[in-house]
């Protein structure tokens, strides 16, 4: 996909930011300030070390838009490579799996999530708001839903199974 | 056959656990329910064990460099591993660290006769985390004690969720 113009990389917001637990508005695809948004996502999300998603109330913007690129994960399958989506819709999810992830906003800790490995997800493209579906399973499925919740302003803490689920250490596959 | 319970805190360092369980063996002890975890930088370490075990001896025995190790006789439970009446829930709460978040959602939870049967917490930069393991009466309004949860963390701009476990019985 195709953004015109250079983004600007932005800090990216760390919990307990409030920012982080706010539910993110709608936006309109077309709307200038949208996509200059979704050009600083995506310009964060290539400067962030594991490079695989963000959502955008992560860099401050409480607006319904995610990134995400799965390419470079060794557990992926799908990768629709790199996506900017506005407004994402979850239609479907199956196949339920425990996983381990952490997140750019929560530094120092992870959680085993329960996720559907198989999701189909629908949304529009920033600027030409063209409409698409994407099929995604594996760590890309993972990911996407991940960046969903942020748009609902939900973390992984707040899904993590049991006591023993959260856990210390950094992890190489963080969502 | 008594029962003791013994407390391991110390500087954590490669072989803590081994020197300790293998003490323990040495005394003829048998380790039962056991639980080890790394709060900031310490290795800590409870465990309940049984056999004809002096304390002192015991103790004696356990001693570490940078540890400390403490043992006491405890009773049997004559009810434990029974199945439980209550319904499992987990409790997480996040936001910024302050005095006070543990005793006033355990306080709440007390409350409606709610137990904590696991918990953790982490400090992270600016951020604290808790999580709890969590059996409710089965009378429990759930609904109201989620608003009065709700309530306490918006008092401490925390986010709190409390959720039904979801467990595979098989």
């Amino acid at each position: 996909m195709v953004i015109a113009g250079e983004g600007a990389v932005r800090e990216i917001l760390l919990a307990p930011h409030p920012s982080l637990s706010r539910t993110a508005e709608p936006v309109e695809p077309a709307d200038p300030a949208v996509l200059s948004a979704a050009g600083d996502l995506l310009a964060t999300l290539r400067k962030e070390p594991s490079g695989a998603g963000l959502a955008a109330p992560q860099i401050g913007f409480s607006w319904r838009i995610i990134a995400f690129d799965a390419r470079r994960h060794p557990r992926s399958r799908s990768a629709a490579g790199e996506t900017v989506l506005v407004n994402p819709r979850l239609t479907e999810a199956s196949r339920w799996e425990d996983g381990r992830e952490g997140c750019a906003s929560i530094a120092g800790l992870t959680g085993d999530v329960s996720r559907a490995t198989r999701i189909v997800v629908e949304g529009v493209l920033p600027g030409s708001g063209e409409f698409v579906t994407i099929e995604a399973d594996a760590f890309e499925a993972r990911c996407i839903q991940h960046q969903l919740d942020h748009l609902d302003g939900l973390l992984f803490l707040d899904r993590v199974p049991g006591v023993l689920s959260l856990h210390r250490r950094p992890h190489s596959c963080d969502a | 056959m008594g029962l003791s319970a013994v407390t391991v805190l110390g500087v954590d360092r490669p072989g803590v656990i081994a020197a300790v369980t293998g003490a323990l063996a040495e005394c003829g002890a048998n380790i039962q329910d056991s639980t080890m975890t790394l709060l900031g930088g310490h290795v800590a370490m409870m465990l309940l064990v049984s056999g004809e075990l002096d304390t002192r001896e015991l103790t004696r025995h356990l001693s570490q460099p940078e540890v400390v190790v403490t043992v006491s006789a405890v009773e049997a439970r004559r009810d434990f591993g029974s199945p439980g009446t209550g319904i499992g829930y987990v409790l997480t709460v996040h936001g910024p660290d302050r005095p006070g978040i543990i005793s006033a959602v355990s306080a709440v939870l007390a409350s409606v006769g709610g137990n904590i049967t696991g918990m953790s917490t982490r400090l992270t930069g600016r951020l604290y985390v808790l999580i709890a393991d969590v059996d409710l009466p089965a009378e429990v309004d759930v609904a109201g004690l989620m608003r009065r949860l709700a309530a306490v963390g918006s008092g401490l701009d925390s986010e709190i969720t409390f959720r039904p476990m979801e467990p595979d019985l098989l």
